[in-house]
């Protein structure tokens, strides 16, 4: 069962890695990946909007396929949402199995999917005061495709 | 029937979510936009472009072809970019 939350607040990794695991003795690797607002072009914020009930349906659906597809011990999304700056995380996925194929492999399937597959949206601030959306990127569906179906 | 908008299709529309009520000939996604279109020219500008509008019936994916009923939670936005 993978913990998913969506929420305004930053994630604490350490403390994370350490529920996924505990208690347990069967893991072998957790891999770890960690989407972190950058600041381009002079980018002053973004603020993430979200679908509140889909994106935790849709978030479930695309971890309950990663456990599918991989022999996962335990899988966390955490995705946040509101108004964020440069440097500040944005989405964590963690992904426990026993070897460390299994791990990366379905944390980078979980990312990639993720990009395309959860109702998110963001919209850019920058330092002139001017605002847009990001649109979707051709490089995103491609790496979800990557995948499979 | 509950419609939701997100990002840019909410800014341009003016309103997160509304109440409709539809004719019975609006069965499908594609006719419920062409239906919303007519509501106001925030309505019309936000569907102008049926191409880059994607959609959510009872908060699954869905194409312009799928089915709407009443009592459905229909959303509408730009293709998402979360990440």
């Amino acid at each position: 069962m993978a913990r998913i939350a969506v929420q305004r607040e930053a994630f604490d990794l350490a403390a994370e890695t350490r529920a996924l695991t505990a208690g347990r003795v069967d893991v072998g690797g957790v891999a770890s990946f960690i989407g972190i607002c950058r600041a381009d072009d002079g980018l002053l914020a973004m603020t993430l909007e979200h679908y509140p009930g889909m994106t935790e349906r849709a978030i479930a659906a695309i971890a309950a396929e990663a456990e599918r597809r991989w022999p996962l011990s335990g899988c966390t999304v955490i995705h946040r949402y509101g108004r964020l700056l440069p440097g500040e995380p944005i989405v964590l996925v963690l992904t426990a199995s026993r070897h460390r194929n299994a791990a990366l492999e379905a944390c980078a399937f979980l990312i990639d999917w993720l990009k395309t597959r959860a109702p998110f949206w963001k919209s850019e601030e920058f330092a002139d005061g001017t605002t847009r959306w990001v649109e979707a990127r051709a490089e995103d569906d491609a790496a979800t495709a990557r995948w499979g179906s | 029937m509950r419609v939701l908008y997100f990002a840019w299709v909410r800014q341009k529309v003016g309103l997160a979510e509304e109440e409709v009520s539809p004719p019975p000939e609006v069965r499908d996604v594609a006719s419920l936009m062409r239906w919303l279109a007519a509501r106001s020219p925030g309505h019309a500008e936000a569907f102008a472009n049926p191409a880059q509008i994607r959609a959510a019936v009872n908060q699954e994916f869905a194409g312009h072809a799928a089915a709407v009923a009443p009592g459905d939670e229909v959303a509408f936005f730009p293709p998402v970019t979360g990440g």
